[in-house]
């Protein structure tokens, strides 16, 4: 779901990268130094998720997982998939350093969304709220895939039906990243309930 | 996977101080990502090759890695002919396409080939540290930067750690497929994969607080700016500037 490099015009690319600053801006202030070292290896961890593919049907979806990273991390989501979109920037020249501000801004902002809407309902409860969980991860692919369709539709007229096929491919995606997002939630509160707790010891 | 094949080499970009080459491959990219115009487009695209060239960077990488990022590009060239409104050149059935999505599709195609071939040929030149460290000193944030450099420290034993888990599984007759029972191991997977980062952070974080860290990161080596390197940075950004400047000449006509 990466917006190549040269596709939008500058007002969307400076949007995304006026939004984007904001968002980190405040991410950061979430993390203290002590916890530096967690975050950037959270991020490691999701860089890695996405290396994950999952079969479905004929082809193959990679994790995103992003619904996942706003329930642990909340505003700290922000910089945690910024570093990690740079990484790819740098590594594979999957989108750019320029467009990296949209790209951030669509992969983050439903994480935070998502850490509103559900971390209530899936932390401090004695037993994971399946529900929740599913609609967590589904929320998070649905949001990101609508921003990215939204940027790309915003370049021009032209790129309106790439948008919506691009939406309608993620219709899968969603299916299983809100299945994934279940289950991880499940196994993390049987083995490290802590992790999910994360975002509260920060503010505390 | 996650190794940087273009960071070794010997060649003077490879040398050249990693502040200046990302200053030169943002400049570029957001000088651009405005052009209009085709021929001004192909200018930009032959301004990129200038990097990659002086890089002699390995082609068979170079051609693979963008056969990979072309596939976005080939996407839109699937929708875009047909969907910009203008003149029919070709029909296929109920499908118009017109000069100006060929045109459209054309110019993307040349704009983001450009903008990737300049960031391999400047950004990824260098390690992910030096980069890293290059951000800090022009202004990004301490902490993002701490961020960076600490991610991509510990991506490579995260990845290992993945790798052997799958291996595991592998062992016990995993084999991926679409049902329940994969879907729940890749979950498994990925929760212990998150488990473990979370308990090695804890292990760091101590050894780190143990040895006094606060906040600051020392390098093993300084910032070399030869007096090449400015001028050569100018040059770039000043030749970008131009593509630019004729771009809106061409599109406006010439000023009075």
């Amino acid at each position: 779901m990466h917006i190549s490099e040269g596709v939008l015009p500058a007002s969307v690319l400076l949007g995304g990268a006026a939004l984007t600053a904001a968002g980190t801006a405040l991410g950061l202030r979430r993390i203290d130094w002590d916890r530096v070292m967690t975050v950037a290896l959270l991020a490691a961890a999701f860089f890695v998720a996405s290396l994950i593919h999952v079969p479905v049907g004929p082809v193959s979806a990679h994790l995103v997982l992003n619904g996942l990273i706003g329930v642990i991390l909340g505003w700290a989501a922000f910089p945690a998939i910024l570093v990690a979109l740079l990484l790819q920037a740098l590594l594979f020249q999957f989108g750019g350093l320029l467009v990296l501000g949209v790209n951030t801004f669509n992969m983050a902002l439903p994480p935070v969304i998502c850490h509103y809407l559900f971390r209530k309902a899936l932390t401090g409860t004695s037993t994971p709220r399946t529900g929740a969980a599913f609609a967590c991860g589904f929320l998070s692919v649905l949001l990101s895939a609508s921003l990215t369709a939204l940027s790309l539709g915003l370049a021009g007229e032209g790129f309106i039906p790439a948008a919506q096929s691009l939406l309608i491919a993620h219709l899968p995606v969603m299916v299983v990243e809100g299945c994934i997002t279940a289950l991880v939630i499940g196994f993390l509160y049987k083995v490290r309930p802590e992790v999910l707790d994360f975002s509260a010891q920060a503010t505390r | 996977m996650l190794d940087e094949p273009f960071s070794e080499g010997t060649s003077y970009l490879h040398r050249a101080d990693p502040r200046a080459k990302v200053v030169s491959a943002f400049a570029f990219a957001m000088l651009v990502a405005p052009v209009r115009s085709l021929p001004m487009a192909l200018c930009a695209f032959a301004l990129a090759l200038v990097p990659v060239v002086a890089a002699q960077l390995p082609l068979p990488r170079l051609v693979r890695r963008l056969v990979v990022i072309n596939l976005f590009i080939l996407f839109l060239w699937l929708f875009l002919p047909f969907a910009t409104p203008g003149e029919t050149v070709w029909s296929l059935g109920p499908l118009h396409a017109t000069a100006e999505g060929l045109r459209e599709a054309a110019l993307v195609t040349l704009k983001s080939n450009a903008i990737v071939l300049a960031l391999i040929g400047l950004a990824a030149t260098s390690g992910i540290t030096e980069t890293g460290h290059a951000l800090a000193a022009i202004g990004a944030p301490r902490k993002l930067s701490l961020l960076l450099l600490f991610t991509w420290r510990y991506l490579h034993v995260i990845e290992q750690e993945y790798r052997r888990l799958l291996t595991a599984a592998r062992v016990r007759g995993f084999v991926a497929r679409t049902d329940k029972r994969t879907y729940a191991t890749y979950a498994n997977l990925a929760g212990m994969v998150l488990v473990r980062s979370w308990d090695r952070a804890q292990r760091v974080q101590q050894a780190m607080r143990l040895r006094g860290f606060a906040g600051t990161f020392h390098r093993l080596y300084d910032f070399s700016t030869a007096p090449g390197d400015r001028m050569w940075a100018c040059a770039f950004i000043a030749f970008t500037i131009a593509v630019l400047v004729t771009d809106i000449i061409l599109r406006h006509g010439t000023p009075a």
